[in-house]
């Protein structure tokens, strides 16, 4: 029998280094094919960032009202006539620095963006492996209630549980409970993605292999759940966290634009535009200019990032 | 006689990839005389169903042709304008794709499949077409082709769709049809009726067949010559008895010998060791020699297609003077 | 097929109930009704009064009995802050949200399919490039920030369209009044209409286009394009048909968020309709007016997906099969 010489590939040359695997890999080469992804991945760090150091690289604290002089209100920026220098993006009608006002604003926004994708995520994984799972009379009522919420637009179901929390609290605390209340609403309206594509992963998991094979070694379903089959079924949910993402922070936008978000107190980008469609008319431009700049920044790179993840890990397009 | 109806010509296939062009068909060449059915035997993956497409120019990119020729008695077909193109594909070239549930459109009705086919390609009226219809459901043996002929293609059997999409294949009276695995995605039971319908429609109305698949038992009852592809290449071409008899190619020979029969008995199936490369993987010289059990030196360079008698093989053995070659195995 | 529509309407009803319930927990339960109906003055065997004359004081399954009654005869009691019963409020401001709604969705459809479709068939021209760039845009950027956007430049620069309100409006019968018979009326429409709409014919825009693409490498256009048809048959008549069929689900479900977004579109633009009344509710507290808001839309939504079956099913031969042997 002749000897077959093997053909020359990859896996018998010379052990490569870090950076030929890199450039090799399929998905780091499809995020810098696309300059516009790799744009947005540059926005959103840098936004990320800023929120992240807001507090030590934000010029003034806008919100001690000692430092805020009315005085100072409705200065334009400093790059405009009649701006003052210490005001970069001039301020608003309480006297605030626009660039720190914006600043804080950012890192609330995300603050609560991020906060809800993870309360949403934690809560349609789990519900959503509890349904795979267990079948029967628990998979239908779990998805009974998410069909119904289906049904309903994911900021009808915000404001609705916006409005009832307002209703049962005090409204003196109502300021300083905005924050968790608006991640609660935004997180509960957006749990019902994960459930689902975590249910159908798990319902395919748990027929496999190694599920019986964990099962009759004996351990718990706890552990099954959580050590075994959670890890496998993460793939997509990683997607759809991404673009949630882009989703509550608009969500808590649009809430605080509607007056039941975040009070003109603790402003989030969202607060602080609705501030700003006021003084539109009157010429005031900055106060409503700057903040939807970034507010438009931030959806959009966290947008483009998520298009292009859910791109390259579609198995179908390749 | 005139010459073939279908000639290929040296047909280079490439698919473009990030490592640079990927060549999935290398030099194909062979002819169908009108009438003949010629059959294309290989593994999956050897290139069978690509050199179909490329005959009727629908290659998806990545892929095209980068090279060769094909001619349709005489005239060259793969650089054709898309409007000539189309007038060739279904009016003088017919094809049959291998699952017949998604070749049909669910949402439309095989009735209007059918008559808007036939309008394509002659100049009638709509009731004149759908009568056209009528009589090909019933040319292929749909029962009561009245009542079926509303129908949508979910309610119909898989044996029964296959018939329809030959019924359209053959509605605008081609010349030469392509079926590529007609009976691959069918029952068994299903598969020999199929075949013979096949058979028997292209025979009534004057139409060559290539018969694309990897059944050999096929080959052998439907074809008159048969074409063996390898890693897209003609590993041998001839009449079909003399091949499956006297095969030269170590291939086709390694192909026969794996065909269990009934009188002899064997403790195990005989195999042809390793596997076909992957396209990206195909060796220099013969793409069969890792395999071959009667490699020699020459098979480092590529063997053309060589002619043998009226057949040709695509191996150095049968080099003019080489003397190793031996008929008999 | 009748057993079909008929599951389809009891549950329908099932979760108009379920929501009913909640509605009433809310009504009930949350904040107390008496004391936000009166003053501080009020004695408390008054409030006793009021309590029995509301019926407070039956057993809870009563009284959520006549809730969901109630509401079905359009009684859905009287709002706090404005001591008129919810119908009437909800009813002076619906023709307003309505007109508007419809207007959007028509425009979303009109505008986003035959965008759809162009992006699919000529994709790699430039306008299709540029279609999903700013598709990207529209369904990123918040509604609010395009209705700013839009007030900024149309109103305030530019000064041709009038930047709140609905403008003039004409009575038509007993209760309809409509905007779309005088000038003013539409030249307010206008920019309120296309904000609503964008997200919606961006989202259509975008789903046609995939699910075209999608269609285009199906077997059966490869088939048809192998028998020689022409590409205006294969892209019109073949692929169109086939993409606009699963389209319609998703389309039918967001028509019914039109609704929802019309709140910030109505806030951006201080156009009198349902959702600044939502909103004003949802403000102060006013738990009529939300529950009742939370009814109403329940009752939309649950109308619009019972249609969109329906139509999915009378489009799609192949579900006739399934569900009658289902």
């Amino acid at each position: 029998m002749s000897e077959i010489a093997a053909p020359p590939n990859e896996a018998s040359g010379p052990r490569r280094t870090l950076i030929e695997r890199l450039r090799d890999n399929d998905l780091l080469a499809s995020f810098l094919k696309s300059k516009v992804t790799v744009a947005a991945g540059i926005v959103t760090v840098i936004l990320f960032a800023a929120a992240l150091l807001a507090p030590w690289i934000a010029p003034t604290d806008p919100f001690n009202p000692a430092t805020n002089y009315l005085s100072d209100s409705l200065d334009p920026p400093s790059f405009v006539a009649g701006g003052d220098p210490r005001f970069l993006l001039g301020t608003d009608d309480q006297g605030r620095d626009m660039l720190s006002a914006i600043l804080y604003g950012l890192r609330v926004s995300l603050g609560i963006g991020l906060c809800s994708v993870a309360l949403g995520a934690a809560i349609g994984v789990s519900l959503g492996l509890i349904a795979g799972y267990a079948g029967g009379w628990t998979d239908s009522a779990i998805m009974r209630i998410a069909d119904v919420q289906l049904t309903f637009p994911a900021i009808l179901i915000a404001l609705l549980l916006d409005g009832v929390a307002h209703a049962l609290l005090k409204p003196a605390s109502r300021g300083e409970s905005a924050f968790a209340v608006l991640v609660l609403s935004i997180g509960l309206s957006f749990w019902v993605q994960y459930a689902r594509t975590v249910r159908a992963s798990t319902m395919v998991e748990k027929n496999r292999d190694y599920v019986l094979a964990a099962r009759l070694i004996g351990l718990s379903h706890a552990r099954i759940l959580i050590s075994h089959i959670l890890p496998n079924v993460m793939g997509p949910v990683l997607v759809i966290a991404t673009i949630n993402l882009a989703l509550a922070v608009i969500t808590e936008a649009t809430l605080s634009f509607l007056g039941v978000g975040l009070p003109p107190t603790q402003p989030s980008l969202g607060t602080l535009i609705r501030i700003g469609q006021n003084y539109l008319f009157s010429g005031e431009w900055w106060i409503v200019t700057f903040p939807s700049l970034t507010l438009a920044a931030l959806v959009l790179a966290v947008n483009l990032l998520g298009d292009w993840l859910r791109d390259a890990l579609n198995p179908r397009l390749k | 006689m005139t010459g073939p109806l279908l000639s290929v010509l040296d047909l280079r296939v490439e698919f473009a990839t990030r490592k640079g062009p990927l060549t999935a068909l290398d030099g194909v060449a062979f002819d169908i005389a009108p009438g003949e059915v010629l059959g294309v035997v290989g593994e999956s993956g050897a290139g069978k169903s690509l050199t179909g497409l490329a005959v009727i120019g629908l290659i998806d990119p990545p892929g095209r042709i980068a090279g060769g020729e094909i001619r349709l008695n005489g005239e060259r077909i793969d650089n054709l304008p898309p409007a000539r193109m189309r007038s060739i594909r279904g009016g003088r070239i017919g094809v049959i794709f291998q699952d017949p549930l998604t070749s049909l459109n669910p949402l439309m009705r095989i009735g209007d499949q059918l008559a808007e086919t036939i309008q394509a390609h002659k100049r009638l009226g709509r009731r004149q077409a759908r009568e056209q219809a009528l009589a090909w459901l019933g040319e292929v043996g749909i029962p009561s082709p009245e009542k079926r002929i509303d129908g949508y293609p979910h309610e119909f059997s898989g044996g029964m769709r296959q018939r329809v999409v030959i019924a359209l294949a053959l509605c605008a009276e081609p010349e030469l049809v392509i079926a590529d695995e007609p009976t691959t995605a069918l029952d068994v039971s299903v598969q020999a009726q199929i075949i013979t319908l096949l058979k028997n429609l292209t025979r009534r109305h004057g139409a060559a067949v290539m018969l694309i698949t990897h059944d050999m038992g096929v080959i052998a009852e439907t074809a008159d010559r048969v074409a063996v592809m390898y890693a897209g290449a003609i590993a041998e071409i001839g009449e079909v008895h003399e091949i499956i008899r006297h095969p030269l190619h170590p291939y086709t020979q390694g192909l026969m010998a794996a065909i269990p029969t009934l009188e002899a008995r064997a403790s195990r199936l005989a195999q042809i060791p390793g596997s076909m490369p992957r396209l990206s993987a195909i060796p220099r010289g013969c793409a069969f020699a890792p395999r071959c059990p009667r490699v020699f030196d020459r098979c480092a360079e590529r063997p053309p297609l060589i002619a043998v008698g009226g057949r040709g093989a695509a191996c150095w053995l049968y080099e003019r003077g080489s003397g190793a070659a031996d008929i008999r195995h | 097929m009748i057993a079909f529509i008929l599951r389809r309407l009891v549950a329908s009803v099932g979760v108009l109930i379920a929501v009913g319930l909640i509605a009433f927990v809310m009504f009930r339960y949350v904040g107390d009704p008496v004391n936000q109906m009166v003053g501080i003055e009020t004695s408390a065997q008054e409030r006793a009064e009021l309590r029995h004359q509301l019926g407070l004081d039956q057993p809870v399954i009563v009284q959520a009995a006549r809730f969901l009654l109630n509401a079905a005869r359009f009684d859905f009691g009287v709002s706090y802050q404005f001591k008129q019963p919810v119908a009437d409020l909800i009813g002076a401001r619906m023709p307003a949200t309505l007109e508007l709604a419809l207007v959007a969705s028509i425009l979303s459809l009109a505008a986003g399919v035959p965008m759809g479709v162009y992006a699919a068939l000529r994709r790699d021209s430039a306008l299709a490039s540029l279609l999903q760039a700013l598709s990207l845009i529209g369904i990123s950027l918040p509604t609010f920030l395009i209705g700013i956007l839009l007030i900024y430049l149309f109103a305030v620069v530019l000064r041709w369209l009038p930047s709140f309100g609905r403008g003039d409006v004409v009575r038509i019968g007993s209760w309809w009044t409509t905007g779309l018979l005088t000038v003013s009326g539409l030249k307010s429409l206008i920019m309120p209409s296309i904000t609503l709409a964008l997200f919606q014919m961006t989202l259509i825009m975008r789903l046609v286009r995939a699910e075209m693409l999608e269609v285009m490498r199906s077997d059966y256009i490869r088939f048809a394009r192998a028998r020689g048809l022409s590409e205006r048959t294969v892209h019109f008549r073949h692929a169109l048909k086939n993409t606009l069929v699963p389209v319609i689900t998703v389309v039918g479900l967001q028509l019914g968020s039109i609704v929802a977004f019309s709140i910030i579109t109505e806030t951006v633009f201080a156009w009198p309709g349902m959702g600044q009344l939502f909103l004003q509710s949802i403000q102060n507290a006013d738990i009529p007016i939300m529950a009742a808001y939370l009814l109403m839309i329940a009752t939309l939504f649950v109308i619009i997906n019972l249609v969109t079956d329906l139509i999915y099913v009378a489009v799609d031969p192949r579900l006739r099969v399934h569900i009658n042997r289902a």
